[in-house]
């Protein structure tokens, strides 16, 4: 059988379809549903410092094949997730990747610190990208220079692997890979969700309770792709594509436009083992089409009739 | 709780405006209790994108129905579905009405569609040899859901069918004359319908359960999207997915 395992610095991942932080609780939820075991790797949804009660109601809407949300990081907290969730997780056998999220550099800096001794803990991914919070997330995202120094931080307190999680909702994220790779990111994944919103037209008033949100589902997929591309180009770290997969022709043109690895997000709201179907549907396409090395495929995208222009 | 694909065994108009569809799962027929609900993915597109809830209108050895009316895209497409097409389920899910409250009376209160999990709960009441009292609401008849009911009380906005008027009035009315029974309410039915029906079972300090209508996406307590305010938790939001939908009255703010 192929072999779909990835390395990020020195941590194996056994293959390359993770759960989007978020989209997938604690990895603890729903056992009877999927096997998670399956999974190349579980992003927990992002963890705050701080218990966070989340947003008002209303925090989703659904909009032409998409979602808009605005759940606000409503999270247990690091306390309770070392506590009560973590020993969980180390039953798992699959690679546990820990979103946080911080209101400031600061707060990066102590999440990774409070967590590096954690051996459960593979890799940390940085959420710089969250667009329903007031302090933190999207501020920090935004700003070249903070990333920057997020990332630089979260690196001298960690040897485990870092990704940088990106939002698109910049002039160009490339520039913002660039940043997180010269400060020792091992990877970038992108894109988080894009600010979106939606109006009641009879009551006139915003669908969501934080009037925006952000984004996400097959409606945000081919941003997320030309944002793949754009970035492949740019750095040499791996990137993990984000946006609207909900099937293994999804799942392919991220590989071929050059990701790496990529992560499932809202199809798991819709399907929740949809990550292990694409995972065995990947297999059987590999095994169709003579593919004995995965990394054939990665960056495969065939430029030869298409007119050049500055991406 | 399982995710599987189920046959449509039956179609059937239960009045001009709502229809139910019979499908086949011996483990949701079997296993799903009184109040629960299932998350029906409509078809494999993305339009609708997300999965909808539906009430657990009624089940059988190996069946289960729901009711539905037309209210946007996705009851729309399931309205177009014919019997020997699948649906994609999962279920059951949520949390039960409480069925061991000690009331001496069972009042179930159904607004329009929302009267859905009633049958279910009168049926189990029976069982338990309850006394029950039966109020169905609804803007007009063809929005009444009648069938495994014995309703006691039926209003109409309209007035098309029994008393013209709300039928939380109906409500008070009957409380009122003999107040101080061992009752207790549970209530189904559109939002604005239970704060007024929250407001007559406090006055006359009846137990209450309610069950909340939310916008929802998983269904299975991950997005975190059907927030629900609490009253007075410490945790500020309950999930009407896997808290609810059926709370106490008091617990949450409407």
């Amino acid at each position: 059988m192929i072999n779909f395992s990835l390395k990020i610095r020195d941590v194996e991942f056994k293959n390359r379809i993770f759960t989007a932080s978020g989209t997938f609780g604690y990895g603890l939820e729903i056992p009877q549903l999927v096997d998670v075991n399956k999974i190349g790797a579980i992003i927990t949804k992002s963890i705050t410092l701080k218990p966070r009660v989340g947003n008002p109601p209303n925090r989703i809407v659904e909009t032409p094949s998409g979602l808009l949300n605005s759940i606000g990081l409503a999270n247990i907290g690091l306390k309770e997730f070392l506590e009560e969730k973590l020993p969980q997780l180390s039953s798992l056998k699959t690679a546990i990747i820990v979103n946080i999220a911080g209101n400031t550099i600061e707060e990066y800096g102590q999440l990774v610190d409070l967590m590096n001794d954690k051996p459960e803990i593979k890799a940390f991914e940085l959420n710089l990208s969250c667009p329903n919070v007031k302090e933190g997330g999207l501020s920090l995202g935004t700003n070249l220079k903070t990333v920057a120094e997020i990332t630089k931080l979260t690196r001298t307190l960690t040897k485990k692997p870092i990704i940088v999680k990106l939002t698109p909702n910049v002039t160009r994220i490339s520039d913002f890979a660039k940043a997180a790779e010269s400060e020792g990111a091992d990877a970038v994944s992108l894109i988080n969700t894009l600010v979106g919103m939606a109006i009641d037209v009879k009551t006139r008033k915003p669908k969501l309770s934080t009037i925006t949100g952000g984004l996400s589902g097959p409606a945000i997929k081919p941003v997320a792709l030309a944002k793949v591309f754009e970035t492949v180009r740019t750095v040499k770290i791996p990137v993990i594509g984000i946006g609207g997969i909900t099937n293994l022709n999804d799942a392919l043109e991220f590989f071929i436009a050059g990701a790496k690895a990529i992560q499932i997000g809202t199809a798991n709201f819709i399907n929740p083992h949809i990550s292990v179907d694409i995972l065995t549907e990947l297999e059987k396409y590999c095994e169709a089409n003579g593919i004995k090395n995965f990394e054939d495929i990665i960056g495969s995208i065939d430029l030869s009739d298409s007119v050049s222009i500055n991406i | 709780m399982i995710h599987e694909v189920c046959l449509i065994t039956k179609i059937e108009a239960v009045n001009p405006t709502i229809t139910k569809i019979k499908f086949q799962s011996q483990f949701i027929a079997n296993s799903a209790k009184e109040g629960q609900f299932v998350n029906i993915r409509i078809d494999e597109t993305s339009v609708p994108l997300l999965r909808r809830p539906f009430s657990i209108y009624y089940t059988t050895d190996k069946e289960v129905e729901i009711v539905f009316g037309i209210m946007g895209m996705g009851t729309n497409k399931l309205n177009h579905k014919q019997v020997g097409d699948t649906l994609d389920v999962i279920g059951p899910l949520g949390k039960p009405f409480n069925l061991d409250d000690g009331e001496d009376i069972s009042i179930l209160v159904g607004g329009g569609l929302g009267a859905a999990p009633l049958p279910m709960l009168y049926r189990s009441l029976q069982q338990k040899n309850k006394q029950t009292v039966i109020f169905l609401g609804a803007r007009n008849k063809n929005y009444l859901l009648k069938n495994y009911l014995q309703a006691s009380y039926i209003s109409t906005d309209d007035g098309s069918e029994g008393y013209k008027g709300n039928i939380v009035t109906l409500l008070e009315n009957y409380l009122s004359k003999s107040p101080k029974k061992n009752y207790k309410i549970y209530a189904c039915g559109p939002t604005q319908m239970l704060i007024e029906l929250i407001k007559v079972a406090n006055k006359y300090k009846v137990k209450c359960e309610v069950s909340l209508e939310t916008m929802m996406a998983c269904g299975i307590g991950i997005c975190q999207g059907c927030a629900v305010k609490y009253k007075n938790s410490t945790k500020k939001y309950a999930l009407s997915c896997v808290d609810g939908p059926i709370f106490n009255a008091n617990d949450i703010e409407l």
